[in-house]
């Protein structure tokens, strides 16, 4: 499958099924449009009548470009066949271990976010912390059921996880303790809204986590709209000074200054460039997850306005780069040599099989998303994965698993996309989220414009 | 090749053979939460570059 499409300036072509990429002229683009309908001598006199004022443009020239696309289609660089649907289930099918789990540390916050996914921090429940009990509990079950998978990744999320602060470092020095006796390497990482940072969490975390996950929305009327304290009182001026204080200590180590963009800012480019401004260099921004009725969800009538800040970012990140300033953002970070497999492809995050929530009290979700929804509840960490139903409709989730997605070029860089969307939108965890599917195809092409733009400039 | 200039990437359908060790990140513990990306993630796989 081949997908094309123009951005600032650069004609792209994808082979979805090789992952090749190419950065095509005005008339390479358009045979290749033509090349797999249409007779060849067709090509060149639609070619040639097209592009009759170019002097360059002749038949000879026409047809050294379709020997050079077929030469790229034997190459499996172009056209290349679509074979991986029986892989994407066999290898769902076949795994049966668990290497990441979300560790819900803390159901409970100290601010007070009226867009929080989590319902403040509850997940529709009680507020609670997690023991070191349950925590350790959830450690060994890790371990167990991780067969010879060696990197196991934790994260601490809530709700606010600082606010059950001892319980994270002992649970961080039990997995130390354990980890090469059972030839495991632990990668952890933390998401906090900042608020309790002081210097000894900082050091703690900058030590121990590979990654932190800070969130800030960008600037102060933005973050201040939704991120405030149970009095009303706004985080940004307490949190701002403490990321910056974590991030100049973190020497090198990965960060994500991560928010979320609503109705309430479509243009979040400028709330990025805001935090780029502010020195943080590695950016994440989410669109809300909440219910279309909600005021701040994101409406049709934002949606062309997103997709142009996408194209907006990626012309600013690239105008920086050149002037020695660079920021990365989370969406924007295609590896296109070095990046993920076939089976990483298709099969996607692995909630519900490979990665699982656990719950303060020690119940088991296909992930964070669906904590507090009963009817996904897995089982527990004690019993393991009790309701294999549900585990198996997760199993069944992958880049081919939808009709729709069988036939989208974007399923190799997606994987059938987020299954906790796909159930908010649609009552279904195969369901199709065509906003979110919609938003992702933006970001894949503003990514790839961007590494053709910095190759054209190598 | 004149009016085509492929850009340098991994052959996917070449780790067929190669891939599928779980070594990599889970794509949804790094940053967004809230979407599945795993373009972005890198391979752990020295074997498989």
């Amino acid at each position: 499958m081949v997908h094309q499409y123009k951005l600032n300036g650069y004609n792209i072509v994808l082979d979805t099924c090789s992952g090749s990429v190419h950065s095509v002229d005005e008339v390479a683009y358009d045979i290749i449009s033509l090349f797999k309908n249409t007779d060849e001598n067709e090509i060149v006199s639609t070619i040639l009548e097209k592009y009759k004022d170019l002097p360059d443009v002749n038949e000879e020239e026409i047809r050294e470009c379709i020997e050079d696309i077929k030469s790229l289609e034997n190459g499996g660089m172009l056209f290349s066949e679509d074979e991986f649907e029986k892989l994407a289930y066999d290898y769902k099918n076949n795994s049966q271990v668990v290497k990441a789990l979300c560790l819900h540390i803390a159901h409970t916050c100290n601010l007070n976010c009226s867009y929080c996914f989590a319902s403040q921090g509850k997940y529709q429940g009680e507020r609670a912390l997690m023991s070191f009990e349950v925590g350790k509990r959830a450690f060994d079950f890790l371990i167990e059921n991780s067969g010879t998978r060696r990197n196991l990744e934790v994260d601490f999320f809530g709700g606010e996880p600082l606010m059950n602060w001892e319980v994270v470092k002992q649970l961080v020095a039990y997995a130390r303790s354990i980890e090469k006796e059972h030839n495991k390497n632990f990668r952890f990482t933390l998401t906090t809204n900042g608020v309790l940072l002081n210097d000894e969490i900082i050091d703690f975390l900058n030590k121990e986590m590979s990654n932190v996950v800070l969130s800030l929305d960008g600037r102060k009327e933005i973050n201040d709209h939704f991120r405030i304290d149970y009095s009303g009182k706004g985080s940004y001026d307490t949190i701002v000074p403490k990321f910056k204080r974590l991030v100049e200590k973190r020497r090198g180590k990965d960060y994500y200054m991560r928010g979320t963009f609503t109705h309430n800012n479509v243009d979040f480019t400028n709330d990025l460039f805001h935090m780029a401004d502010l020195g943080f260099k590695e950016l994440s921004m989410e669109p809300v997850v909440c219910p279309p009725s909600d005021p701040y969800a994101l409406t049709e009538e934002d949606k062309p306005k997103l997709f142009e800040q996408y194209e907006i970012l990626a012309k600013e990140m690239l105008k920086r780069k050149k002037q020695g300033n660079p920021f990365t953002f989370y969406h924007y970070m295609l590896d296109l040599k070095n990046g993920p497999c076939i089976y990483k492809r298709i099969t996607g995050c692995g909630s519900g099989t490979e990665y699982m929530a656990v719950t303060p009290w020690g119940e088991l979700f296909p992930c964070h998303q669906f904590v507090g929804d009963e009817k996904y509840s897995l089982g527990n960490i004690w019993d393991g994965v009790t309701n294999t139903s549900v585990q198996d409709e997760f199993r069944m989730c992958n880049a081919y698993a939808k009709e729709e997605c069988k036939n989208c070029w974007a399923k190799l860089y997606c994987s059938g996309g987020c299954a906790a969307n796909a159930y908010h939108a649609t009552g279904k965890v195969n369901g199709i989220y065509e906003y979110g599917c919609e938003l992702f195809k933006k970001r894949i092409e503003c990514a790839v414009m961007i590494q053709v733009a910095q190759s054209e400039e190598e | 090749m004149k009016r085509i200039k492929t850009i340098e990437t991994k052959n996917v359908t070449k780790t067929v053979k190669t891939g599928g060790c779980g070594e990599c990140q889970t794509s949804c513990q790094s940053a967004c939460k809230t979407s599945c990306g795993v373009a972005n993630q890198k391979c752990e796989n020295q074997n498989n570059r």
